[in-house]
């Protein structure tokens, strides 16, 4: 397919780069990246990759936006409160680029729903608030061979690591079990600097563009971590992939998904 | 002895385990943590019996929850 004048000139600084180039912008054009949560990592992702000229942008929320949302989550106004976040969403990425095709599931994800909202996309985004949704994109993620990139944020901490499934350890590989409910607090318990999101979710949508172009150095094998109080990067190398990982080992006991529910916690 | 805690180098006691360090780092919730040393994890289990060496490199990571 060749570039339009519009394309052209829309694209130049990529482009330009010799890291992407004609090429690398034609394969941005023909990916699929699917973003699942539309909050505070996920505004930030969806909005440089739409402005980047991914292809096809899949966007997985059921929430409505909502006041409180407004202090992070970038890619919804003040106009938009009461709007469902993916619309919301949809409609913001569409005025930067109308190059994007933009699909919407008002759904959360859950075992039923996730392999085949999942299945046709390149790349995942976790943007996700909960610890039983961050394990089940994990372990969908393994079970289907999907590259991912998991992040998490709170207060002005943040950390991030790519997964590409069989390759490199999962977030299974790091963190066994989910915590018991209410044992590590939410940021709707703890807060989260607003900026931390969109550190960490501009981080996650670099990590799609370097998969999509196969430019550069993936976070496979390490967990970028974020202090901003300390305004300090720190990147873990981790373990190699663990071979007896209940699900990306080498005999897996999740084979299969269930809806996961955060065990009450006896503190 | 000298090890590496967090990407800095520091000055810790000889022959302490990980729980003592879990301490000494005032790691809150320990349980939560997960930790490695030279690369390797420690299963929460061997806390209290692995012992740090000097010159190990020693990482804490965080459940962190949140992203809406």
């Amino acid at each position: 397919m060749a570039f339009s004048n519009e394309q052209l000139e829309r694209y130049s600084r990529h482009i330009i780069l010799k890291e992407i180039g004609v090429k690398g912008q034609q394969k941005l054009l023909n990916a699929k990246v699917l973003i699942i949560g539309a909050g505070g990592l996920g505004a930030p992702a969806a909005l440089y990759l739409a402005a980047a000229g991914i292809g096809t942008i899949g966007i997985v929320d059921a929430d409505k936006v909502d006041l409180s949302n407004l202090q992070r989550q970038i890619i919804h106004a003040t106009n938009d409160i009461g709007k469902l976040k993916a619309e919301s969403a949809k409609e913001s990425m569409q005025n930067i680029n109308p190059d994007v095709n933009v699909i919407t599931y008002h759904e959360f994800v859950n075992s039923k729903n996730i392999l085949q909202i999942i299945k046709d996309y390149d790349f995942i985004l976790d943007g996700t608030d909960n610890f039983p949704a961050k394990f089940l994109i994990n372990d969908a993620c393994v079970i289907s061979k999907k590259p991912f990139s998991h992040a998490g944020i709170i207060r002005f901490q943040g950390q991030l690591m790519t997964i590409i499934p069989g390759e490199s350890p999962c977030y299974r590989c790091v963190f066994k079990e989910m915590p018991p409910k209410d044992a590590i607090p939410t940021c709707r318990q703890a807060g989260v600097i607003g900026a931390m999101a969109g550190v960490i979710g501009c981080l996650q949508a670099l990590e799609a563009i370097k998969f999509i172009t196969g430019t550069g150095k993936l976070l496979t094998g390490s967990l970028l971590t974020f202090d901003a109080l300390e305004m300090n990067f720190h990147k873990i190398n981790l373990p190699k992939r663990n071979h007896n990982c209940a699900v990306c080992g080498d005999n897996p006991a999740i084979t299969e998904l269930t809806d996961y529910e955060q065990p009450a916690c006896d503190l | 002895m000298f090890i590496t805690v967090k990407g800095e180098r520091k000055e810790i006691a000889d022959n302490i385990t990980v729980s003592e360090l879990l301490k000494l780092e005032n790691i809150e919730m320990p349980e939560y943590v997960t930790v490695s040393v030279n690369e390797e994890f420690v299963q929460h289990e061997n806390f209290d019996n692995v012992k740090i060496n000097d010159g190990d490199v020693v990482e804490f990571l965080y459940f962190m929850g949140g992203g809406k």
